[in-house]
């Protein structure tokens, strides 16, 4: 808050003229490092494809138009592996998800020193590489197919999982861990009876959530030829068969609505 | 009470189940078991294969041990620079479009026929998946960057303006009416009463989505739409994989870089 003087009169402005400055400067900066990073965009696009960008839209959008519904026979199949794809992969994610967290929360990793940083190592690494690049490099060791996509989505969401979870594991109420403590339970009845119980509801919201995101991302993997629907997509691309893709696109907006709807009730009914 | 009390004396006790009705919990188990066995069924892993490419595999670990640098450097630099003007471009193109559609979205500062329109808008840009846009606007657009900032652009106002309006469905009410009462004008109304109570989370998103853009454009080559994923495709596509090792080193680095700046600077506005 700041008051200057004009003319003999109080005015009021919301900032000193230091902050004001700084926020300018801010500005000042941040609309140079934007215009060079436009010019650079510019300089690598044809103009000629951007103005004549209407017109071919509309040639798409009218070869496109009636989705080729008969195709439908053809997609059954694909759908299945996708689906196949999300849910093995968000239950191999599980399974390797839940010693990680267990080793990456405070309170129950068995090093602090040790440990603890390989875990989340573990978690900060599969995080930040997308699934795609997974596929990529899982196709060309596994083999083209579903079994590289379920791989490149269950190491991608290791991380996630782990993360989400081994925060909820350090958020447990700690009482409830020293009363089992106390009547002289072993550390893995203390882990089944005093922790498990207090992450369960947390577990199972982080798995319908992950296998929602999952569903998302298998419909794209077939892109670099791990299997699912992506695979039909592809193909049709290359082909210029529109009315296809088009059918394609209108199934997979299909699924992940569904996905979505499905977590958000199973999430809505554990909370 | 008491005679439920009675019937459990003498008995061991049983932990509680997760799901207390029994009639749902061995649905949801039997279904769970069938499903399995059918989903792995399906899945024909071709093992000869597998064993052939944990050569390939091992030759990948080893590639991570000593990546390579320096032979594509010409390459990977000027792909790590498109993807970050890309990701920043982008962003805030998408900021500017997500303020308006925000404020659209939110149901108390907004009347009922905007609110429906940009809700549309928002549960467009979340539906489709950033690849599948990419492929599109790469077919409309033609290859290169643009194809790529105008994905990403539109990624980011479904996830800003949903975020945005959230927040401000949340906010201090008072603060607004006591603006508004003074006989502030629309504009007025939002910089001084509004704007003021989300800019602190609207930084904290942007550089969240800053983030999230960066890793996006690093797929986006893979279907041409520029950035460093044309340039990891290839080294793929060639077994070069110490060059692959060394763009993902990068890639997680700079996420790693870009997640710890936006812990320090939405600390500091928070």
């Amino acid at each position: 808050m700041a008051i200057s003087t004009v003319d003999g009169q109080k005015v009021w402005q919301r900032r000193d003229r230091n902050t004001q400055f700084k926020i300018w400067f801010a500005w000042l900066i941040g609309t140079a490092v934007f215009m060079w990073c436009w010019q650079q965009i510019s300089a690598a696009t044809t103009w000629q494809f951007f103005w004549d960008a209407p017109r071919i839209a509309a040639d798409i959008g009218g070869r496109a138009v009636p989705p080729r519904w008969s195709y439908m026979d053809k997609l059954w199949e694909p759908l299945w592996d996708t689906l196949n794809i999300a849910t093995l992969g968000t239950v191999l994610a599980l399974m390797m998800a839940v010693p990680v967290a267990f080793m990456a929360a405070r309170n129950t990793t068995p090093s602090a020193l040790f440990v603890r940083p390989i875990a989340l190592l573990i978690i900060v690494s599969t995080r930040s590489i997308n699934s795609l690049i997974w596929a990529l490099l899982l196709v060309k060791i596994l083999g083209p197919g579903v079994f590289a996509g379920l791989v490149a989505i269950s190491i991608r969401s290791i991380g996630f999982c782990a993360k989400l979870l081994y925060e909820a594991i350090e958020e447990i109420d700690e009482t409830q861990v020293e009363a089992i403590t106390a009547t002289g339970a072993s550390r893995w009845q203390v882990m089944a009876y005093g922790i498990v119980p207090q992450v369960l509801p947390a577990f199972a919201g982080i798995a319908v959530f992950r296998w929602d995101i999952n569903l998302r991302e298998s419909t794209v993997l077939g892109l670099v030829g791990a299997g699912g629907i992506g695979l039909q997509l592809q193909g049709s691309l290359n082909t210029l068969a529109w009315p296809q893709v088009s059918l394609i696109l209108l199934v997979i907006l299909f699924a992940v609505v569904v996905s979505e709807w499905v977590s958000a009730k199973v999430r809505g009914a554990i909370i | 009470m008491s005679v439920a009390l009675e019937a459990r004396l003498g008995q061991p006790w049983k932990k509680p189940p997760f799901i207390s009705s029994p009639g749902l919990r061995w649905a949801l188990l039997i279904g769970g078991v069938i499903y399995l066995i059918l989903a792995i069924y399906s899945i024909d892993v071709n093992w000869a294969r597998v064993y052939r490419g944990l050569d390939r595999g091992w030759q990948f670990v080893i590639a991570f041990a000593n990546p390579d640098f320096t032979s594509r450097a010409g390459e990977i630099k000027d792909g790590m620079i498109e993807s970050a003007v890309m990701a920043f471009a982008s962003t805030v193109v998408g900021i500017g479009i997500s303020i308006p559609i925000g404020l659209g979205a939110a149901r108390n500062i907004s009347i009922l026929p905007v609110y429906l329109v940009c809700r549309a808008v928002i549960a467009l840009s979340r539906a489709l998946n950033e690849i599948v846009v990419a492929i599109l606007l790469v077919a409309i657009f033609g290859f290169g960057p643009l194809a790529g900032f105008l994905t990403l652009s539109f990624a980011t106002i479904g996830f800003l303006s949903k975020l945005l309006a959230e927040e401000i469905e949340d906010m201090d009410r008072i603060q607004a009416e006591a603006v508004r009462s003074t006989g502030a004008t629309w504009l007025q109304r939002y910089i001084y009463g509004i704007h003021p109570q989300v800019v602190p989370r609207l930084i904290g998103l942007s550089i969240y989505r800053l983030d999230i853009n960066f890793r996006e454009s690093a797929v986006l080559g893979i279907v041409g739409a520029g950035g460093i994923g044309a340039t990891l495709n290839t080294a793929f596509d060639r077994y070069e994989f110490d060059t692959a090792a060394a763009i993902l080193l990068m890639i997680i680095v700079t996420v790693m870089a870009l997640e710890y700046l936006s812990g320090i600077i939405r600390a500091r506005v928070q």
